[in-house]
């Protein structure tokens, strides 16, 4: 990768930004990473952006946090069986409520975990984005290309009207 | 308006303080000290300093409780519910109130602990391998207060840290203080790809999804540790429905009551419009509408029993001894939020505030009389003459627990974006695609 150059292009509007990362997937001329201050559906059809898979981390962990919910209690009334108001040790309808709760905890921290994981967070080093802009008004595409390609990435970004390009 | 503006406008919000703020913070500080000299007095003194006799052994702390814990529903409904209906105008007031429900549940925590006799041991009830070899009883609703409450508190403060990062990522690039290398962490090298808001927003959705059932639970599992019980009052079917209503109708007055400050001081008028204010009293509307159905409910269902006791209690409760109390909580929960029928009066924000703060009164009035006046009168005639008092140990403690979560408040208002950034941006933009030549809303 050390053959590659970076290329910026700045937005004031995410539709432009987002025919101008189109054009440059189409035209095959580089990487786009797309920065924006919201999300924008545009620029998300224009990369390809799918369906994100933080929704299975959910289930698995909702599904992990109602076996634990049930399980866990079950575990500690045979470890210590102690009769309390005559209930049977394994009364499944209060357990009930601790599988609820921990379906929705595990469910929420699966998520949040998978979500940090996928998003790349969190980031220590370096710079966060290349642009202190991207999160006020403006929308930025950073194009990963060869050095020779690098002239035509500035002409696309600057003909679907790029405030600046940098790089 | 353009995204730029609404950058300077919230970030605004989190310049140096003005002398409103100080005072609001002194008064705020002031009180949640006195609560903890409260607490650490009865801490070396012992429970007894606390008004409670026998049969009345849940008083003033579990009121404060029941009362916190509700508070703390209207931000999950405004954030999670109202998000899945798609009900755009919550923006304006979402993030005040998911702040507001992670310190009223904070706030709401630390009164079981401070009911119990030695505080220190809180953590038994905590289910770990330990040195007694015990384990708690799953089966006691006091667990599942645990559970629930502790899983509420993770799951707002994830909800509400998830909305945040954009916006304290905008705070790292514009606030140049301070508290700029706390922003840099906080914002975790948030940086706005579409990669990661793809996967926000996918989340965002998930915790809205998983926090409105979880809001429904938390208040019913509160609600059960009275219904569970066989005491006249308590012993009720319809509790958990009940609690939940109220604690959404309780949570929207505060809401109103702490906004519309907010709203003045840091000037977003334009931001938080009459509107917003309209749409919140017509919740609470329905919510007071709600809760005294479950009142009559409540009183048809004793006399409909046949059962003397229950009967009784119900009697107790009006023409007893505690019947101040209940008059009161039906003046403020029942006729009062009646007059939010009439526009003008959901229009008029002084007189709205007023009423909320009547209605916080009023709920904070219902679990008291819950508790307390069905304690006072159990199975046992003998025990019917007890008077509860509450001590000044108890009254403090209550206001350091209103001292404690305005100190909180104030603390997020002046370092965090009190609006969501993003969404009002994205709410912006799509008004934009919708119809290019409309203006942002000007302020009412």
């Amino acid at each position: 990768m050390a053959d590659t150059t970076q290329i910026l292009g700045i937005f004031d509007h995410g539709a432009k930004a987002a025919d101008g990362a189109r054009a440059i997937l189409d035209g095959g001329l580089g990487d786009v990473v797309a920065y924006s201050p919201v999300p924008d559906h545009a620029i998300d059809q224009a990369l390809h952006v799918g369906v994100s898979p933080v929704r299975l981390f959910v289930l698995i962990g909702g599904l992990l946090g109602c076996a634990t919910g049930f399980l866990f209690p079950i575990y500690t009334v045979l470890d210590w069986p102690l009769i309390t108001g005559g209930k049977p040790l394994i009364s499944i309808p209060p357990f009930v409520v601790i599988a609820f709760e921990l379906t929705i905890l595990f469910g929420a921290l699966g998520g949040m975990a998978s979500f940090l994981w996928l998003a790349g967070l969190p980031r220590v080093t370096g710079q966060p984005a290349p642009d202190d802009r991207f999160t006020n008004d403006m929308y930025g595409i950073s194009v990963t290309c060869l050095p020779e390609d690098a002239d035509a990435v500035r002409a696309t970004l600057e003909r679907h009207g790029a405030n600046e390009v940098k790089g | 308006m353009s995204f730029a503006k609404i950058d300077d406008d919230i970030l605004r919000t989190l310049r140096a303080p003005g002398p409103m703020w100080y005072g609001g913070m002194l008064l705020a500080l002031s009180a949640a000290l006195v609560g903890l000299f409260a607490f650490l007095y009865q801490a070396r003194t012992g429970l007894g300093v606390a008004g409670y006799e026998h049969p009345i052994l849940w008083g003033i702390y579990i009121t404060d409780f029941v009362f916190w814990v509700g508070i703390a529903h209207s931000g999950t409904l405004i954030s999670a519910v109202l998000f899945l209906f798609r009900a755009r105008w919550r923006t304006a007031v979402a993030r005040a109130a998911e702040a507001m429900t992670v310190f009223a549940v904070m706030t709401a925590g630390l009164f079981p602990i401070i009911h119990i006799g030695r505080p220190w041991f809180f953590y038994w009830l905590i289910p770990y391998p330990n040195e007694r070899q015990l384990w708690v009883n799953f089966r006691s609703p006091l667990v599942w207060d645990l559970f629930a409450i502790s899983t509420y508190l993770t799951v707002s403060a994830m909800f509400l840290y998830l909305g945040l990062m954009p916006d304290i990522a905008a705070a790292r690039d514009r606030v140049k203080d301070w508290r700029q290398p706390i922003y840099k962490v906080l914002a975790l090298g948030w940086r706005g790809t579409s990669r990661q808001w793809q996967h926000h927003a996918a989340l965002y959705g998930f915790f809205a999804a998983l926090a409105t059932p979880l809001v429904v639970s938390v208040h019913s599992v509160v609600s059960w540790d009275f219904a569970v019980a066989i005491l006249p009052g308590w012993h009720s079917t319809i509790f958990a429905p009940y609690f939940v209503a109220g604690a959404i109708f309780s949570g929207i007055a505060m809401v109103i009551t702490l906004l519309l400050p907010l709203r003045r001081i840091f000037k977003l008028e334009r931001y938080i419009t009459v509107h917003h204010f309209e749409n919140l009293a017509k919740l609470m509307l329905t919510t007071s509408l709600i809760v005294s159905y479950a009142y009559l409910t409540e009183f048809f269902v004793a006399w409909y029993s046949g059962n003397p006791f229950e009967q009784g209690t119900f009697y107790d409760r009006m023409f007893g001894q505690y019947w101040g109390y209940s008059w009161m909580m039906f003046t403020c929960n029942v006729i009062l939020p009646l007059l939010l029928f009439v526009k003008s009066f959901r229009t008029n924000l002084k007189a709205l505030f007023v009423l909320s703060i009547f209605v916080n009164i009023g709920m904070w009035l219902e679990r008291y009389v819950i508790i307390v006046s069905s304690l006072s009168h159990d199975f046992d005639p003998a025990n019917w003459a007890g008077v509860y008092q509450p001590t000044w140990v108890e009254a403090a403690i209550t206001i350091g627990s209103f001292g404690l979560f305005f100190t909180l408040f104030l603390l997020f208002i002046k370092n965090f974006p009190a609006l969501s950034i993003t969404e009002m941006k994205e709410t912006m933009d799509r008004k934009a695609e919708a119809d290019p030549a409309a203006s942002w809303p000007e302020p009412v």
